[in-house]
């Protein structure tokens, strides 16, 4: 391969200038003008009841009120992999705060006000607020339809329980494993629940103009599915996919809560009855929290098998995922997570059983890191017990057992590349965790720790992106495609992929945020997995450009297309020295031929890309057979951090994290996503402490004064973002996606480095000051 | 009821009739077209809503519109007068918003810092910047771009 020019620089985010000045539209900051309607939502005060009357006679009645609609007015089951919800309840809640019935009025106030003037009689049915008490012999159904639910053929939903799927693993001889280890640990851990918190809360604004076509503008990270989805959801009104479109301007992040659909279907839904009108449905802070997705809570019991040497003999683990009332995208963390709950770890024994459990929690679903963060809190908190139990060092544990390209991963199939060694040795040479140190402070002590991490994308096996390119006449590109750039710098990464191939500086090109009537497929910006399956389709693109550019030369002149090749915009030819012909001009008015006629025409390159080898087909039994997952990132982290012993504060005084993308496109922006995504792990282990109410399952905490996200206060000292690169055969240029990884194995890490500071193992997360502060006067040596 | 008020915005007398309960946040944006503030929480923990009041940064989200009778806001509309200020230069050169969310607010918070302490240190940006949230970055970059003003101010 030549030497890369732009794939591996770092231009600035090329929409980073309209974020700094103002410029950079949000769907709340697009003007709809004096016809704009506000929705407000009525929700359950029950976690869980039978509705038993609604009466909207005097919301109706409210001067500016345009309409007030309750479930029976969308009788219409939707959901991305299980129909499982409603647009507004039925006959039934399943949580406080499900949304029950909407008011749409001239102005918020009114809205408000109306809202409050709705009556709903309602039959409280006892909860199941724990995923345990979910799951015993005796216990309230919450869907007690279950058996009847459309959904995707890789889940298997238990009927007449809460089990919504059970994702089974069997591989190998687990009783020859256990009997062949030397030390074998069983214990289990426990995953509290957490909320994404972007800055921009959830939002959506829809409208059915007088022709009959439904517009959204969504602040999302799936336009093309929700396109999808509304068009289903509301076929039965008579739309078709062509008259329906989504809008997504830049959104103020996702972390995966804007993934998929929430409360954007009832934008779509409320448009079509006050057609001509927009409809704005805006979350409030304490919205964002319970009435979208929150990260699922998880119980996992683990056991696993090492000999003297280190080697892991078996491995068992039954992890009962809280999922909430619905699981129609929540499942598919609980199976992905599954798929591959070992860990980057290749184990010839194997038992795993994942559960996704009903409760009458709020929902929960995708979260940054997908499932993976949970899973391998417990992993590798016990990984790092093993180790110490037979006296090896954690990092020699790690660099000894770390999955290696080629190995069988837990379904079968084998690793692709990726240097897990390399990331641990790095991380490992940074933060030397062998060496101790000791604090100035006498109140203070200090710990090392680390952890790996691995995480797929979880994706539909014919999830697909496609990418239009479309030159301009000053030779300039703007690029369409639907990825969502949430901040991660997508925009610009895809701008360097098409200048690599077509030499057209990144300054000269445009990729701007998705319109689906305007801008091709895209199944979701999901799963890390958009640099890599956008970024395929990108290249293609500017492929079949290059191609239509040689082309279009040849036939005006002498040289053959093989012959030509692209270098500072223009096109050269190696058999002539002298020839260079500029894109600028050509590539939109084709080429003059001396008789005055022309040859070419505007020049649109078109590319898309699917992971043909995937395939979830496998025995339901064991989940050996197919290809479930296309590939795995592998990642480590290690840090120090210091404990003050009074008051259990917890302060990261440095940290390495090392990914394997493969290739980095943009090292910076990859820096960036370790840095970001690193925070956001080490809240989950030491701030974030969402609380319910243990007899209503109604959050207590939906604020940023209760429910602490970190500050700029908050950040490690030092933070040492580490590259490394085996290249992908199927990446662009090499890369995968590692969007998600940075969180993943922070927590797990804090853990293992409060062992090693202060000699206490923390089995749960959040592991907040006064919890440390409380074990340490305890004198306690385990926390569950 | 209705109150009429004038203030100057971004250096523009403006004139707005508002209700006494209105918002700054919401006059600012839906009266007078203002978007660079942001709507995060409602209730003071945010920081994306923040603007500053006579040099002072404030929430805008907890202010009430007829408070700003006769003083002057300024909005991130109204730090680049033509070209964008050495600040905004800093951050695009470092890339440091990720979704640009908090930017409007964080912007006006920096600036505020910059004015009154040209020469902060790490500790001082983190403190001040500490009531602006932002979930994506992490806040280094954000911590470096505006380091960065000073140590090109320290060499002139
Ligand atoms: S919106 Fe004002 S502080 Fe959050
Ligand atoms: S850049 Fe997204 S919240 Fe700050």
């Amino acid at each position: 391969m030549q030497s890369l020019k732009v794939v591996g620089t770092s231009p600035p985010r090329i929409d980073e200038r309209e974020k700094v000045t103002g410029a950079a539209q949000f769907v709340d900051d697009i003007e709809f003008g004096p016809n704009l309607l506000h929705a407000e939502i009525v929700e359950s005060p029950h976690p869980h009841a039978l509705i038993e009357k609604i009466d909207v006679s005097e919301a109706r009645k409210l001067p500016g009120v345009m309409a007030v609609v309750t479930g029976k007015d969308f009788p219409y089951k939707y959901g991305l992999y299980m129909k499982d919800r409603y647009i507004l309840a039925q006959d039934r809640v399943r949580f406080v705060g499900e949304q029950v019935a909407g008011v749409i009025a001239r102005d918020a106030r009114t809205a408000r006000r109306a809202a409050k003037l709705i009556k709903i009689k309602y039959k409280p049915i006892k909860p199941v607020l724990d995923q345990m008490a979910a799951v015993r012999k005796q216990t309230v159904l919450i869907h007690p339809d279950l058996g009847e639910y459309p959904h995707v053929p890789w889940f298997f939903p238990q009927a007449g329980t809460n089990i919504a799927h059970w994702r089974k693993i069997r591989k190998g001889d687990l009783a020859a494993g256990f009997k062949a280890a030397d030390v074998v640990l069983e214990d289990t851990y426990h995953i509290s629940r957490y909320a994404h918190c972007c800055m921009e809360t959830h939002i959506a604004v829809g409208q059915v103009d007088r022709s009959g076509r439904l517009t959204v503008w969504a602040s999302s990270q799936s336009p093309h599915t929700q396109r999808n989805l509304f068009a289903e959801a509301l076929s039965p009104l008579g739309f078709a996919h062509k008259d329906v479109r989504v809008i997504t301007p830049h959104i103020g992040g996702g972390f995966g809560g804007k993934a998929g659909v929430t409360m954007e279907i009832l934008a779509a839904a409320f448009a079509t009855v006050v057609k001509g009108h927009p409809v704005k449905v805006r979350w409030r802070r304490d919205q964002e929290f319970y009435n979208t997705y929150m990260r699922q809570a998880v119980v996992s019991k683990l056991k696993i098998g090492v000999k003297k040497d280190g080697t892991i003999t078996g491995f068992e683990m039954a992890n009962y995922w809280d999922a909430g009332p619905f699981v129609e995208y929540g499942a598919n963390v609980v199976n992905s997570s599954g798929l591959s709950a070992t860990g980057p770890y290749s184990i010839p024994n194997i038992k795993i059983d994942s559960y996704c459990i009903y409760t009458n929690l709020p929902a929960a679903g995708p979260y940054r890191g997908f499932g993976y963060s949970e899973m391998l809190f417990g992993v590798e908190s016990h990984m790092d017990r093993l180790a110490r139990k037979i006296g090896m060092s954690p990092v020699e544990f790690r660099r000894k057992n770390g999955i290696r390209r080629g190995q069988s991963l837990t379904y079968g199939a084998g690793m692709n590349e990726g240097d897990l060694q390399q990331c641990v040795e790095k991380v490992a040479k940074i933060i030397r965790p062998e060496k101790k140190e000791v604090s100035k402070n006498p109140d203070k002590v200090i710990g090392k720790g680390m952890a790996v991490c691995w995480k797929g994308p979880a994706m539909p096996p014919n999830a697909s992106s496609a990418a239009f390119l479309k030159f301009n006449e000053d030779g300039s590109l703007n690029i369409l495609i639907s990825g969502i750039d949430m901040g991660q710098g997508l925009l610009t990464v895809m701008a360097q992929i098409a200048s690599e191939v077509l030499t057209v500086p990144v300054s000269k090109i445009r990729v701007e945020m998705p319109d689906t009537d305007r801008n091709p497929y895209e199944w979701q910006t999901v799963a890390s997995h958009v640099t890599w399956s956008c970024g395929n389709a990108v290249r293609r693109a500017a492929l079949d450009a290059r191609e239509q550019i040689f082309e279009t030369i040849s036939r005006a002149y002498k040289y053959t297309p093989e012959s030509l090749y692209l270098e500072e915009e223009q096109v050269k030819c190696h058999a002539d020295p002298t020839f260079a012909v500029p894109l600028k001009g050509f590539v939109i008015d084709g080429i003059m031929l001396e008789d005055g006629t022309f040859r070419g025409g505007p020049i649109v390159g078109r590319g898309m890309f699917m992971p043909e080898f995937m395939s979830t087909k496998c025995d339901p039994a064991t989940s050996q057979g197919g290809h479930p997952n296309p590939h795995y990132t592998l990642g480590a982290a290690a840090l120090t951090l210091e404990v003050d012993k009074q008051t259990g504060k917890v302060r990261v005084l440095k940290v390495a994290e090392a990914l394997d993308c493969g290739k980095a496109i943009n090292p910076e922006m990859v820096r960036q996503q370790i840095t970001g995504g690193f925070l956001q792990g080490l809240a989950t282990a030491l701030y974030e402490d969402m609380r319910f109410d243990p007899k209503t399952g109604r959050i207590l905490n939906p604020n940023f004064t209760d429910y602490k996200i970190p500050t700029a206060l908050d950040i490690p000292d030092e933070i040492i973002p580490v590259i490394v690169e085996s290249p992908q055969h199927d990446g662009p240029f090499g890369a995968r996606g590692i969007g998600e990884h940075p969180m993943i194995p922070v927590a797990p890490a804090v853990a293992n480095a409060l062992y090693d500071a202060i000699g206490i193992r923390f089995k749960s997360i959040p592991i907040t000051a006064e919890k440390v502060a409380m074990a340490i006067k305890s004198g306690k040596k385990e926390v569950d | 009821m209705k109150k009429t008020i004038t203030f100057t915005l971004n250096g523009e007398k403006r004139t707005v009739d508002v209700e006494p309960a209105e918002i700054l946040l919401d006059v600012l944006r839906d009266k007078l077209g203002t978007k660079g503030p942001k709507y995060g929480c409602g209730r003071g923990d945010c920081g994306t809503c923040t603007v500053l009041l006579d040099g002072k940064s404030v929430r805008s989200c907890l202010m009430l519109a007829v408070e700003v009778d006769g003083r002057k806001v300024e909005t991130v509309e109204g730090l680049s007068r033509g070209k964008p200020s050495p600040l905004q230069e800093a951050f695009i050169a470092h890339s440091s918003f990720q979704c640009g969310f908090c930017a409007p607010g964080i912007l006006m918070t920096a600036t505020e810092l910059l004015r009154k302490n040209p020469r902060p240190t790490r500790g001082d940006v983190q403190e001040a910047i500490s009531g602006n949230l932002c979930r994506c970055t992490g806040y280094e970059p954000i911590i470096k771009a505006v380091l960065s003003v000073t140590k090109k101010k320290n060499k002139k």
